[in-house]
């Protein structure tokens, strides 16, 4: 009797492992790694695996240039990555979860910040009243009228 | 670029501009390099206190009910443009009359870039601050929305963004959350152009708004100040404005 007890006890045991493993199971089978467009240009501006690693410490030490001392080069610039990795569907870089940013912040489960105030998506905003064609004068260039006063 | 080969380069333009103010008269070619050396700086230079922007507003040439300003500011920095009061304003026209006389009259009121801003003073993180060419900017990425800069000035120029935006300008990230104010349309001036609202009301004939070097002697705008009298909006507080005006 005490064989039986012990053998369904091992069986019982078996069950529940079994059906705690499953989910796990699933998950490894049912999440693809992302899979991520190609950019529009050549290549992008430092290596793919050093960028997988450390493109947010580019964008913050690129910010704070940016920001704070108005230093505007552009090889890290976040402007150059949306234009560049914008979807060729969506137009964006963040507007769906297969998006180029989207794509494996959403797999890794990391929310990111960026987009409450950066565009997604490259170009201005179509609705531009102004006169963009119009040739802006050098802030310090005097017109005759201007470099007068009234 | 570190700091020593900055240096360095600075050094170097400062003597290619003498050289430049020398051999200026002797043909054209020297005179174009002279001013494109003197006027623009290159996009991995950080800004410098040797120039301060400032404006001049003559609020005679103001138009009455004239509001391009306000719109080539909306455009350009992506506000839409409504005026309650949990809208943003980063420039609006203030109608002024003085009772005693009767005499009415307009003028565009913004960030007044102070050299002393209370903004500056009271932010708790750091983010109201104050770029090396005096242009009062907010670092939105530490902005936490306290408001304090709201309070502090004296102008009311700031405004607090309420709700999720959408669509923003590239040039001109803003969210919800954050405090926000006029830049003096900062990514114009760092490629050499004019704030939005300055050419707006150039392109309109008023020429009522004038941008410049403060520091720069020979600039319209330091002529402009040196020859005609001007005031501070509340010169009492003595923060040294960036924007002055006329006829006020």
């Amino acid at each position: 009797m005490a064989k039986l007890a012990d053998w369904l006890r091992l069986v019982v045991l078996a069950g529940v492992a079994a059906v705690l493993a499953v989910p796990s199971f699933q998950a490894a089978a049912g999440v693809g790694l992302p899979k991520l467009e190609r950019g529009k240009g050549e290549k992008c501006v430092e290596d793919t695996q050093f960028m997988r690693r450390n493109h947010m410490e580019l964008l913050k030490h690129q910010r704070d240039d940016t920001m704070r001392k108005g230093i505007r080069t552009t090889k890290h610039s976040l402007k150059g990555c949306v234009e560049c990795h914008a979807g060729s569907q969506s137009g964006s870089v963040a507007a769906g979860k297969d998006d180029f940013c989207m794509a494996c912040h959403v797999y890794t489960g990391t929310r990111l910040d960026c987009w409450d105030c950066h565009a997604t998506k490259p170009g201005r905003k179509p609705a531009r009243v102004a006169d963009p064609g119009q040739a802006a004068a050098s802030p310090q260039m005097p017109s005759p009228k201007n470099g007068g006063g009234q | 670029m570190s700091a020593p080969e900055k240096q360095e380069t600075l050094q170097e333009r400062r003597e290619f501009l003498k050289a430049g103010a020398v051999v200026a008269g002797a043909g054209l070619a020297s005179g174009v390099l002279v001013f494109g050396a003197a006027h623009s700086r290159p996009p991995e230079q950080a800004a410098s206190a040797e120039r301060r922007w400032g404006m001049l507003i003559d609020t005679n040439q103001c138009g009455d009910g004239c509001n391009d300003c306000v719109n080539a500011c909306n455009t350009e920095n992506g506000l839409d443009g409504k005026t309650g009061p949990q809208d943003s304003q980063w420039i609006r026209k203030l109608n002024i009359k003085d009772l005693r006389n009767g005499r009415v009259h307009e003028l565009p009121m913004l960030c007044q870039h102070c050299e002393h801003a209370p903004c500056v003073d009271v932010c708790p993180t750091g983010a109201s601050m104050k770029r090396a060419d005096g242009i009062v900017l907010v670092d939105r990425h530490i902005c936490i929305g306290c408001r304090y800069c709201m309070m502090a000035c004296p102008y009311k120029a700031r405004s607090f963004v309420h709700e999720p935006l959408t669509e923003q300008n590239p040039e001109v990230p803003r969210g919800k959350g954050c405090v926000e104010s006029c830049t003096f349309c900062v990514q114009r001036v760092d490629r050499d152009e004019q704030p939005a609202c300055v050419e707006a009301c150039n392109a309109k004939g008023h020429q009522a708004m004038l941008f410049g070097d403060l520091l720069d002697p020979e600039s319209a705008l330091s002529k402009a100040l040196k020859s005609q009298a001007s005031t501070e909006v509340r010169a009492d507080l003595g923060l040294n404005t960036g924007v002055r005006y006329q006829g006020i």
